[in-house]
């Protein structure tokens, strides 16, 4: 069984989001950029699964510019077994990404899809599900336990009134939620070796994907500055501040 | 414990600044065969980078000699140097000395210029880890250093291990090139184990501490280098301050404050707010944000304080051997020619012997004996400091002596003594206090791993500290790493080590020596952007 996992390029979520000044995006020069979070976990459930005995092969999949080389390197060195990147130098939504995925499925034929529930830069948290639903398979969204038996997954999900464990038939789309694992440190000389693992290119013009845009982002802007509190002595200096705000 | 793994090159290089990726171009520029591998512990290169920074391009000229054809991503021409001596209120113009005219350097970001060195270095066939820190040197049965051992991983804080644990290994090479800028841990000990500086005056630093600001369009003069002395700091200390302007919107600011710097009750950090409060400096912050800061030692010896810059199986280069040139505020170019110097030995010699001999002959010894009473002249005070420095760049160090250096953790008072008054204003530009100004670094720590911050003799900090110097680690550390909290057994100093920014300050400081800064897991640490 061949895995496909998906790695989006995201700004690394230590760094502070800062807006470009004119308001057209986010600033990325110079920022540290990392594999989404959620994505990670994805893969070391894949990578997992691999060194169990239940997949043969492990495929890590980026859709970007030429710079998603460096996550999907990290892929590979983190143990993935071959790296493809649909090149494209537009922003994808998350409805053209699932196209993008349908099509790699078609050609690549994995048992399972497993992708981060959402990325942390636009949290759209949606292309594991528009996957599942135009590949016409069944979806298991943030797992927090998973595993594999006969054909079937098991998937443990974490919903708002607790736990809920599904059960469903492979091939399947599964996407990942923070508690489902840690995922592994990479080693120094697994660098090394990731550098002469296999890195396709595609370009996104071969797919004929349709762009699928649902909106567009017209502005940028920073959160309005918390301003600073202040303390009071008394409840009644409370009371009297709320209710010269017209709160009270 | 499974065997651990090793990768052997011909050369190791222990960080990524200035000075290792030169020495690493260098090196494939000259031998495409020497097998170079380059070690560091940020994140990514350029993240743990914090300088001016004014560059002049001589050095970089001679290692990439078509640079300017694609130049690192912020890199402005120095157009017009403004120094000044500041009074609370007042600026008053003087003339800008001859080391810090800037015609034909440029305003770079050092950080953004090692991400663009990186690559070029790895186009060469280097080998770049970041996110690994050199936890230790290997020693040989002979006892020469062999190489590096990378830190483990997913150690947790009571050193059990955790599920994710992940042996460092060992790097093995024929020489070991440590570069890892001032204060370096492995430098360090380096220099104790092989004894290095029985010929020399102590090391002596700076703290430097840097803002890149984001203001409003129509406020820069993008080239300008305005440098100043004085105020917030008072006749006996020695430092300043800088601003760089880069482009319509961004500015550089920082603030350097010697290290031997007298008072325990001072704090370095408070000393750079205020300067941005300074009727002169403030309205061109106010309504900016800040993108990102931190903090850095700089080595500040000179030429008196240079260790022996050898030793089997390894050597000596950039600010971690101490070639930063004090007077010019400049060390990049001495730390990338240290870095060639390094290289050309190596590859000509195949040994670390004479190095250090000829380092000194060359332009890097050179340029540091020239300047070397400059610095030291300032222990009698900022306008001695001036007057002994106009005399010096007159006779263009010829002089016959050679003033020397104390080093900086002996120069605390104690806290009875008369303790100086400051004369500070209340302040409202960010960052509020010193918390904030980590979360402007972007510091990432896993808290779960052992405090890379150990105080070698805890009894100290209350049995003896506290009275003495009232623990001045609480107040020096610039990321407020050090705090005297309330225990059940009364008060102790209590590390919070997630928020060091690696400048080094607690190291160099504090008074009984006891603090020693180790690396943490590879990858820790602040996530400074264009710093």
């Amino acid at each position: 069984m061949k895995i496909l996992v998906g790695l989006k390029r995201v700004v690394d979520y230590n760094v502070r989001i800062q807006v470009k000044p004119d308001g057209s995006g986010i600033a990325t020069d110079g920022v540290k950029m990392s594999i989404n979070p959620f994505d990670e976990i994805a893969l070391e459930a894949a990578l997992r699964i691999r060194e169990a005995g239940q997949a043969e092969e492990v495929i890590v999949v980026g859709i970007g510019t030429d710079a998603c080389q460096q996550q999907l390197r990290t892929g590979l060195a983190m143990g993935a077994d071959r790296a493809i990147l649909v090149q494209t130098e537009t922003a994808l939504q998350p409805l053209a990404t699932a196209r993008v995925f349908l099509q790699l499925v078609n050609r690549e034929q994995p048992g399972l899809v497993i992708l981060g529930k959402q990325a942390i830069d636009d949290d759209c948290n949606q292309t594991g599900q528009m996957l599942a639903a135009i590949w016409g398979r069944p979806q298991a969204t943030f797992a927090s336990g998973l595993t594999l038996t006969d054909g079937k997954a098991t998937v443990v999900r974490e919903v708002d009134a607790g736990l809920e464990t599904l059960e469903v038939d492979l091939p399947a789309v599964i996407t990942t939620d923070l508690r489902l694992n840690q995922p592994r440190y990479v080693k120094l000389p697994d660098i090394m070796k990731a550098k002469r693992k296999p890195l396709q290119c595609i370009a996104m013009d071969e797919l004929d994907i349709e762009a699928g845009i649902a909106h567009q982002i017209t502005d940028y802007e920073r959160p309005a500055e918390r301003t600073r509190g202040i303390m009071l002595e008394s409840v009644p200096e409370l009371v009297t501040a709320l209710q010269s705000r017209g709160l009270l | 414990m499974s065997e651990r793994d090793c990768m052997e090159y011909d050369v190791v290089i222990v960080g990524a600044g200035p000075a290792g990726l030169a020495c690493a171009i260098r090196l494939k520029q000259r031998d495409p065969d020497c097998t170079v591998c380059v070690i560091e512990k940020a994140s990514e290169i350029g993240a743990h980078i914090l300088s001016g920074a004014v560059i002049e391009p001589e050095a970089l000229e001679e290692l990439l000699p078509g640079w300017r054809d694609h130049p690192p991503p912020i890199c402005v021409p120095a157009k017009r140097d403004e120094f000044s001596r500041l009074s609370k209120t007042g600026r008053l113009r003087l003339p800008t000395p001859p080391q810090v005219n800037n015609h034909g350097n440029y305003i770079v970001s050092l950080g953004a210029l090692c991400a663009w060195l990186a690559p070029q270095a790895e186009a060469l066939g280097v080998e770049i880890y970041p996110g690994f820190a050199a936890a230790e040197t290997l020693v040989d049965e002979h006892g020469a250093i062999a190489g590096v051992r990378i830190g483990d991983m997913g150690v947790a804080k009571d050193g059990t291990h955790k599920p994710e644990y992940t042996q460092g290994i060992d790097i093995r090479a024929r020489i070991t090139m440590l570069a890892e800028g001032c204060r370096g841990h492995l430098s360090k000990r380096a220099v104790q184990r092989y004894a290095l500086d029985t010929d020399c005056d102590p090391q002596t630093y700076g703290l430097g501490m840097k803002e890149l600001w984001q203001l409003p369009e129509g406020r820069t003069e993008p080239g300008l280098i305005q440098h100043s002395i004085g105020w917030p700091l008072d006749n006996s200390n020695y430092g300043g301050s800088f601003i760089y302007h880069i482009d319509a919107t961004r500015v550089a600011v920082g603030f350097v404050v010697g290290l031997d710097y007298a008072d325990p009750k001072f704090v370095p950090f408070e000393a750079f707010q205020q300067f941005k409060h300074h009727p002169s400096v403030k309205p061109l912050l106010a309504g900016g944000s800040i993108l990102s800061g931190g903090a850095r030692a700089i080595v500040e010896g000179g030429w008196q304080s240079l260790p022996k810059l050898e030793m089997p199986g390894a050597m000596l280069i950039g600010d971690a051997a101490g070639t930063l040139n004090v007077p010019k505020i400049k060390g990049t170019h001495q730390a990338i020619r240290s870095a060639i110097v390094a290289a050309d030995h190596w590859l000509e010699k195949h040994t670390s012997a004479g190095f250090d001999a000829r380092l000194r002959k060359s332009a890097v010894g050179r340029e540091l004996r020239k300047v070397r009473n400059l610095r030291p002249a300032f222990h009698s005070g900022q306008w001695a400091g001036l007057a002994i420095s106009a005399w010096e760049t007159i006779t263009a160090g010829h002089s016959p002596w050679t003033l020397h250096n104390r080093a900086d953790h002996g120069a605390l008072g104690r806290v009875d003594s008369e303790s100086a008054s400051y004369d500070y204003v209340s302040r409202d530009l960010p960052p509020r206090d010193r918390l904030q100004s980590v979360y402007f670094a972007a510091t990432e720590q896993d808290e779960d791993q052992p405090v890379h911050l150990h105080i070698l003799q805890p009894d100290v900090c209350m049995e003896r500290c506290r009275a003495e110097f009232d623990n001045p680690c609480t107040r020096f550390c610039p990321a407020k790493v050090y705090e005297r909290v309330e225990g059940e057994n009364g008060p102790r100093i209590q590390i919070n080590a997630a928020n060091c920014v690696h400048c080094k300050t607690c190291d160099i400081k504090d008074p009984y020596q006891i603090i020693e800064w180790v690396t943490p897991e590879g990858g820790a640490g602040p996530n400074y952007q264009n710093l």
